[in-house]
């Protein structure tokens, strides 16, 4: 049993057809439920549920503030490499851009952690496009090696592995995992990549749970939001958080809610998301799975971040940038994105702590003590 | 003459019987004054979250030094972590204390009462002072009076939850079975259902989201010291044995009242 079954079950739902016919006061039902089954968080994304929007937003508030309390976790990503093998329609780094393409030596890699390490920030997630040639498991272990030394939690948002590919990365010092899976739609997601490994859609969509069987501490999944209707895409997203946190309580689950934003080869999203929708979508989200992580990157802008603040965030990008070396040199290779949100970590944390949150700069702790592994 | 009241844990004799907690504030900053308004003498970290290298970013800075330092083991999922966390906790200079959390549920943050005990068991004998955080189960409970817990801290209601006493019978039959102090630790989300914990004869109680989630922590904070001392001294007052009904006024037994007809 894989997700992908769970998602075979909804493949040819109609959605629209679905959507349709929900009530608000099948709406105003859902949201009054203390456990909401597959069902009410559907028809809380449905158009439906808007009109109660500040009454979700409100109990999101309450049952994050309950679990979570007024912290606001933090880190920064790091890019490794932007190699990269696939043709993935919407990304900057897609092998047919022809981009500036880098990757850090373990050189760099130790300057670039230096000077992140800076910030305070004792949290860091490393990217590299998917070019196992270049940025394989070998040179991963090599660059975590000498992050562990700089930081206490080591994330990767990297192409999916295999379960013992994933625990060698852990045995390194990893222990967070994020991969999107972009789109559910399964037949979309084949016409958005056409060419290279990342077509198979069945090996990334189970490549969280591979994560969580091979022992990663924390798990983040997401759909970028702009490929496809959001209300499904959510849904999905939802409910394979869902299915993860089921069947391994003990990983941390998370949800990021990635909006698409402008790249280098300039391809248009099909579907907006307002900013509206992206409430909705967090607050139904944290609805459904009041302990699940919601992790909101600086693909948002500033003003839009601190708004959203109280309505469920939990983890949050500071100081990021999406290209090659970028925290150290201004000649970094191109980045994967643009990023909107330009603070720095400190002023990130100054604007958190104006508006009533803390700033939590380190979350997790590797159990050996440096360099005495009895301990 | 009025005898003292206090409760001894690890040998330190504790006049407060409210216990505090670190996570979920908005700022580190207002540590002390939670600290002062509850005249709580004992306060728990996370040891996660504690950056020992970090001069102005380490919670351990805004606990006022009287206070007993309680490191609980938040993220451990297996008593082999949280044991790793004890030990890395007193390596660090956090002292002897540890509340065992080991935590395999990440949906309800419920405790694994299997692996607690392992974890108990190993860190006493090494000398820590073992408080471990467990479901209110009576069998737990004694194997971790056994292994050498210095008390049991059962949930009331999951962690967060502020949904009150919702084991409070089996919180009752602790009290009454478990010759070690039995602390409420979770679910507590008003004064009122501390006080009735105390009033039930718990030690003390664990109070943390019921006083960071308030509008006014540190206000909260005092609320609750006064609630865990007015239950504390309902029971040691003995309250009269309280009735479902209203006493009849004509009695079945009064006639036993009126001498011996004979």
């Amino acid at each position: 049993m894989s997700f992908y079954q769970s998602y075979l079950g909804y493949r040819d739902f109609p959605f629209a057809q679905y959507l349709d016919a929900i009530t608000e006061s099948q709406a105003a039902a859902a949201l009054s439920k203390e456990r909401l089954k597959e069902q009410d968080l559907l028809t809380l994304l449905s158009p439906q549920a808007e009109p109660f929007l500040e009454d979700m937003a409100q109990k999101a508030h309450r049952l994050t503030m309950n679990q979570f309390g007024s912290v606001i976790f933090l880190f920064t990503p790091m890019y490794l490499s932007n190699f990269c093998t696939n043709h993935c329609v919407y990304c900057g780094f897609n092998v047919r851009n022809k981009i500036g393409r880098r990757r850090l030596s373990f050189d760099e890699v130790e300057k670039e952690a230096a000077k992140i390490a800076e910030t305070g920030l004792k949290h860091i997630l490393i990217l590299t496009g998917e070019a196992k040639k270049k940025a394989g498991i070998e040179y991963l272990q090599g660059c975590v090696k000498i992050l562990k030394t700089y930081f206490t939690s080591i994330a990767i948002e990297i192409y999916p592995l295999e379960t013992d590919e994933y625990g060698k990365l852990i045995a390194s010092g990893v222990d967070s995992l994020t991969i999107f899976q972009e789109t559910y739609n399964e037949r979309l997601y084949e016409t958005l990549h056409p060419k290279g490994p990342k077509r198979d859609y069945r090996f990334r969509i189970d490549a969280p749970e591979r994560g969580c069987m091979a022992g990663m501490r924390s798990v983040n999944v997401g759909a970028l939001l702009g490929l496809d209707n959001w209300r499904s895409e959510a849904f999905f997203t939802g409910l394979h958080a869902e299915y993860l946190q089921r069947k391994y309580p003990e990983v941390e689950i998370s949800i990021s809610l990635p909006r698409m934003r402008p790249q280098v080869g300039g391809f248009q999203p099909k579907f907006t998301v307002s900013d509206r929708n992206l409430v909705q979508i967090m607050t139904a989200f944290r609805l459904f799975l009041p302990r699940a992580g919601i992790t909101v990157s600086t693909r948002e802008s500033a003003v839009f971040r601190d708004s959203i603040l109280p309505l469920g965030v939990t983890k949050m990008s500071a100081g990021s940038c999406t290209s090659v070396g970028g925290h150290t040199s201004k000649e970094s290779g191109s980045s994967q994105f643009e990023i909107s949100d330009e603070r720095g970590v400190g002023e990130m944390a100054t604007a958190l702590a104006s508006l009533g949150f803390q700033p939590v700069y380190k979350d997790w702790q590797p159990m050996e003590a440096r360099g005495d592994e009895s301990v | 003459m009025k005898y003292e009241d206090y409760l001894e844990i690890g040998g330190t004799k504790l006049f407060s019987r409210l216990f505090i907690g670190t996570g979920k504030y908005a700022s580190d900053a207002l540590i002390p004054q939670i600290a002062e308004s509850s005249g709580s003498q004992v306060i728990t970290v996370a040891l996660r979250r504690v950056d020992f290298e970090s001069h102005t970013e380490n919670v351990i800075k805004h606990i006022p030094k009287t206070m007993q330092l309680l490191p609980n083991t938040s993220g451990a999922r297996t008593s082999d972590e949280a044991i790793r966390i004890a030990r890395l906790a007193k390596a660090m200079g956090c002292g002897n204390w540890i509340k065992i959390e080991v935590i395999s549920d990440n949906k309800y943050l419920l405790p694994d009462g299997y692996e607690t005990v392992k974890a108990t068991e190993i860190l006493a004998r090494e000398g820590f002072v073992v408080l471990p955080y467990i479901n209110p189960d009576l069998m737990v409970a004694k194997q971790l009076q056994n292994a050498g817990a210095a008390a049991v801290m059962p949930l009331g209601a999951p962690i967060g939850s502020n949904r009150g006493l919702k084991t409070g019978e089996m919180i009752r039959i602790l009290i009454d079975e478990i010759d070690i102090p039995i602390i409420v630790d979770a679910g507590i989300g008003k004064p009122s259902q501390a006080c009735r914990a105390m009033e039930m004869g718990a030690s003390a109680c664990l109070v943390n989201t019921a006083i960071a989630g308030a509008n006014d922590p540190v206000r909260m904070a005092g609320a609750f010291a006064d609630a865990v001392r007015a239950g504390r001294s309902a029971f040691l007052a003995g309250p009269g044995a309280s009735r479902k009904t209203a006493s009849a006024s004509s009695p079945l037994t009064g006639f036993l009242d009126f001498g011996d007809p004979r």
